[in-house]
């Protein structure tokens, strides 16, 4: 599991990077929702890979994170996944802004 | 009967919360109502500065003071810390807000819809990086503040301004992504967020764990160091401040400082006393972005990249201040910081001001004299043969009161005597000559900034001489609007040259308490055994 999510994670960071790196606007905002994936991914495994844990407290379970899951990655996981939602969507409207007033896609605004 | 003492603790969240109630007020207004909305960005402003005053002296006295607004005892929970330094860096956010907000009120609120809810939003995110006890909470802030730059960036519109945000935005989310990275990394490694804590675990991080944690501060510098617009990660800053409307970049001046901040915070609370590592690092990319940032506004051709660099250049200064971890260097740079920033903002606005004299009858040449109309050089150009008949003439006190203000910009921008950025260059290099470890170090540090500052004084002269000794000319249109804030700003300045003593005073306890981060561990983890119990 561990080596799955490990490829995973630079799968998504590399296609993310390089398509940060190319000339067009949506390569440009694919890559940066890749890589956002990419660290939303990493925040995920940072509390330690677990099956089968939960991560709420009940009563006839010993209350020890040998027996949970932690539960802050993945308060902080969902925080930053709307974050990046959100950043995304208002990146994308300066795209069509920028599209719209260069006539042209190239992250320059000229050729 | 309310006990107003009682109440003071709360009004650590003050700055926090009178943004955001405000700005949501505000975005519910109708469009026509422009003058309310207006008057209501202000007076928020001026309730944020008071309270942030207020919560200085408070500071001041009693050391760093812990806000629970969740009430859950630290170190679990959202805690806000409120000490000397996360005070001096409110008042200073409060006071360029409202300059800004006072400014733009005479004409640039308008050229787009939602100036004043972003304004407030930006004051919001500022404020909330300030307090943030926590470096979640600190990215979350963050957001706040980039989100609500993005908007005051695109304010008015137009396609340099697009083109600008483009790459602002796309170079700010990937730091981000660093950012969160950084952050979760430490939490991987200690198991807590809460800044405290951290500085009480990460001395403990096993031998075999230290590789994790420095890849981890490593990200999170880097991320620090686009914030703080450090070279090589700083190519964004001059074509997006040059393109925002004046009063934005005014605010933004600020921005970088949270970068400055953020390092400040996290080096002196990770590793008191520092590893050689993290000061030559500082000082290194400090030297080395200061230097290039003269070097550019040697090369800037127009005013708002000249201002652009300038703010570049004091970044840099401030970063290879910090590299000497020493208490006194550090208390004289939070003077140096507080006065390069009201430059910055008093120079971006005064810019505005030249810039719409100029322009009201100017081509492109009088904008970029040495270039031809495609911005490039000039084949044989000799600048040697342009002369006129001097004539006297009467001088507008408007173009008098333009002219002065340039000059100040000038001396705080060059830090030459007597003004405040003199005070702040003087107290960082005299401390850093009496500062323990290699005298080359400190030698260097000498060398650059007044380098630096020779260098920006030729540029500034430079462009003071093309604008201001130019021949007839109409007096310049000055609103009453826009010349107060501008005069605060440069007020505020000579103000901090009087109050010099007071002020170093004040730094240096905040510099002290940074230097020895046990004492603000002790505070936020004595809350949390306070509440737990």
């Amino acid at each position: 599991m561990e080596l799955v999510l490990a490829v995973a994670i630079g799968v998504l960071g590399g296609s993310g990077v390089w398509l940060l790196l190319r000339p067009r606007t949506f390569q440009v905002i694919m890559g940066l929702s890749l890589l956002s994936y990419a660290v939303n991914l990493f925040i995920f495994s940072t509390g330690s890979l677990a099956i089968d844990r939960e991560p709420i407290l009940s009563d006839d379970v010993p209350p020890t994170l040998e027996h949970y899951a932690d539960p802050t990655p993945q308060a902080l996981v969902l925080t930053a996944i709307v974050i990046g939602f959100a950043m995304t969507a208002l990146f994308l409207v300066v795209l069509l802004g920028s599209r719209g007033l260069a006539h042209t896609d190239h992250v320059d605004g000229a050729e | 009967m309310i006990d107003a003492l009682a109440l003071l603790p709360h009004l650590a969240i003050a700055p926090i919360a009178v943004p955001m109630v405000t700005a949501a007020i505000m975005a519910l207004l109708p469009e026509p109502w422009h003058r309310l909305r207006l008057a209501l960005n202000v007076a928020s402003m001026g309730l944020v500065l008071a309270i942030a005053a207020a919560l200085a002296a408070w500071a001041h006295a009693r050391g760093a003071v812990v806000y629970v607004p969740g009430g859950w005892p630290p170190p679990f929970g959202i805690a806000l810390v409120l000490d000397r330094l996360s005070a001096l860096m409110l008042v200073l956010s409060a006071f360029v807000g409202l300059c800004a907000v006072v400014f733009a009120a005479a004409r640039w609120s308008r050229a787009g819809v939602h100036f004043n809810p972003l304004a407030q939003l930006q004051l919001m995110g500022l404020s909330g990086a300030f307090l943030a006890g926590d470096v979640f909470n600190l990215f979350v802030f963050f957001e706040i503040l980039l989100a609500a730059s993005y908007g005051l960036l695109l304010h008015g519109s137009g396609r340099p301004r697009v083109g600008a945000g483009v790459h602002y935005i796309a170079v700010n989310l990937a730091a981000s992504s660093l950012f969160l990275l950084g952050t979760s990394m430490l939490y991987g490694l200690t198991g807590t967020l809460n800044l405290a804590d951290l500085a009480t675990r990460v001395p403990h991080v096993l031998p075999a764990d230290r590789g994790v944690l420095h890849a981890a501060v490593a990200l999170l510098a880097l991320a620090f160091f686009v914030k703080a617009a450090m070279w090589p990660v700083n190519l964004w800053l001059v074509p997006a401040y040059g393109a925002a409307t004046p009063p934005a970049a005014a605010f933004f001046a600020l921005l970088t400082k949270v970068g400055v901040y953020a390092l400040l915070r996290c080096s002196t609370l990770f590793f008191t006393p520092a590893p050689a590592a993290v000061n030559d690092t500082l000082l290194l990319f400090g030297l080395v972005t200061a230097a290039l940032a003269a070097a550019g506004m040697l090369a800037s051709q127009r005013l708002a990249p000249l201002a652009a660099f300038s703010l570049i250049s004091s970044s840099g200064t401030l970063v290879a201040a910090l590299g000497f971890g020493d208490a006194q260097v550090t208390a004289g740079a939070l003077v140096y910081l507080t006065s390069s920033t009201l430059t910055a903002s008093a120079f971006f606005l005064l810019i505005d001001l030249v810039d719409r004299w100029r322009n009201s009858n100017a081509t492109l040449e009088d904008e970029a004299p040495f270039l031809s109309a495609s911005l490039v050089a000039d084949e044989g150009l000799n600048l040697d043969d342009e002369q006129q008949v001097l004539i006297a003439r009467p001088f507008p006190a408007k173009t008098a009161f333009l002219g002065l203000c340039f000059l100040a910009c000038a001396v705080l921008a060059a830090g030459l005597p007597p003004l405040s950025g003199f005070v702040g260059k003087l107290a960082m290099l005299s401390a850093s000559l009496a500062a323990p470890g290699e005298p080359a170090r400190a030698w260097l540090f000498l060398g650059v900034s007044l380098g630096v500052g020779l260098l920006a004084l030729v540029a500034v002269v430079r462009a003071g001489i093309r604008h201001f000794w130019a021949a007839d000319r109409a007096p310049p249109a000055l609103r009453f609007a826009e010349g107060v804030p501008l005069l605060a700003l440069l007020l505020a300045c000579a103000t901090l040259t009087v109050l010099a003593g007071p002020a170093l005073a004040y730094t240096r306890a905040a510099a002290q308490a940074l230097h020895s981060p046990g004492g603000y561990a002790a505070a936020v983890l004595g809350r949390g055994r306070e509440l737990g119990r």
